[in-house]
């Protein structure tokens, strides 16, 4: 596989677990709002991960569907970050905003590229996840503005931190910690990162899911 | 022998799958139309990218492009060539007129929040006293805005 497969497998792979994490909110977030934005967000993160599965699978010489869904859990190149199962608000805003922030230094880099190709779609994938960002910041200033906000949000960053140094290659990862330091008003530590291909146990399990429509089918069904 | 006008025309009486007030061509969705032979090429940006009408929108094509007696042939760009400013004045104004608020143009820099949250104009009554109720929406291309002069919610095109 081509140094250029394993970086859009890899970004693709993020995308699609964290959409399917996402859409865990769809029907029971704290608010009807919230439901929405989860949903919509999820939706857009799905998007994404075709859209470079399709590059891929060009590249491969198989399709957009046979990488999201017919590979094995442990083929997968996620970062441990988004396949982590956090249904508890504050480590949900907490992965979304560190997740959206590493995303947006992920896509500046690609935006630079040479490949015409994953330049073009990094600058289209980018405009959506302005969006996300912006939903991302507002709920970082709402828990900020409580004392118990404040401390959810520090325990969830604290927490999750080796896990988003993960989703960045390692020249990447300073502009992340001095973003995350700044915005979220705490030091951070120098830990290893979680690194990509080390799966956490919940993407199995997350696996199983997303995969059991298409793996009860008989072969060659058509969707 | 058809001719890429032809075609143009069979498109914008193509109406958008989930806001059908507005076709294709109005949206500006359609970057291309090539006609060699009896193959007639098209080309075309999703909107958003995980906008499920993506298939709808390409079957619906090429099915006009059959019925003028041409093989379609319809692609889909997967780069950065659309916009909401390549939405049509004629679009913009058949949103409005349906009670969508129209994007506002693009701003050369990063697209800030407080863009979202200030002087949009309520497509019912027309009063700028309106607020970013939330980002989100019932599809990726559109947020949910409140008008507090004639107390109606609204829906306005994300601007990207």
């Amino acid at each position: 596989m081509s140094d250029r497969t394993d970086l859009l497998l890899a970004f693709a792979d993020d995308e699609l677990i964290l959409g399917w994490r996402n859409s865990e909110w769809t029907g029971i977030a704290p608010f009807l709002e919230e439901d929405v934005a989860f949903s919509s967000i999820a939706q857009n993160e799905i998007g994404h991960a075709r859209a470079l599965y399709e590059l891929a699978a060009a590249e491969l010489g198989t399709t957009a569907d046979e990488l999201a869904f017919d590979r094995k859990p442990e083929e997968y190149r996620s970062a441990p970050l988004v396949e982590l199962r956090r249904l508890e608000w504050a480590r949900t805003i907490a992965r979304h905003w560190l997740y959206e922030t590493a995303d947006e230094i992920r896509l500046a880099a690609l935006k630079a590229s040479d490949d015409q190709e994953i330049a073009g779609l990094a600058s289209k994938i980018d405009r959506e996840e302005a969006y996300h960002r912006m939903h991302a910041e507002m709920w970082i200033d709402r828990l900020l503005a409580t004392d118990e906000g404040h401390m959810r949000l520090d325990e969830a960053v604290g927490e999750l931190w080796p896990y988003a140094l993960g989703v960045l290659d390692e020249e990447l990862r300073p502009e992340l910690k001095a973003r995350a330091q700044e915005r979220l008003g705490r030091a951070l530590p120098d830990v290893e990162a979680k690194p990509r291909g080390v799966h956490e146990a919940e993407l199995t399990e997350l696996w199983e899911e997303m995969t059991s429509v298409r793996r009860s089918a008989p072969p060659g069904a058509q969707w | 022998m058809v001719t890429a006008d032809q075609v143009w025309e069979v498109l914008a009486e193509i109406p958008d799958p989930e806001i059908p007030v507005i076709s294709l061509v109005d949206l500006g969705v359609v970057k291309g139309v090539a006609v060699d032979n009896g193959t007639v090429r098209v080309d075309f940006t999703p909107t958003f990218m995980g906008c499920p009408a993506l298939e709808v929108m390409q079957r619906a094509m090429e099915e006009k492009i059959a019925e003028l007696g041409a093989v379609p042939e319809v692609r889909v760009r997967l780069d950065d060539s659309w916009s909401t400013d390549d939405i049509t004045a004629e679009g913009r104004e058949k949103l409005r007129v349906a009670g969508f608020a129209p994007p506002t143009p693009r701003p050369a820099g990063r697209i800030e929040l407080v863009q979202l949250q200030r002087g949009f104009r309520c497509p019912y009554c027309g009063s700028t006293d309106t607020k970013l109720e939330n980002l989100f929406g019932p599809t990726p291309c559109r947020s949910i805005r409140y008008c507090e002069s004639c107390r109606q919610p609204f829906e306005q095109f994300k601007t990207i």
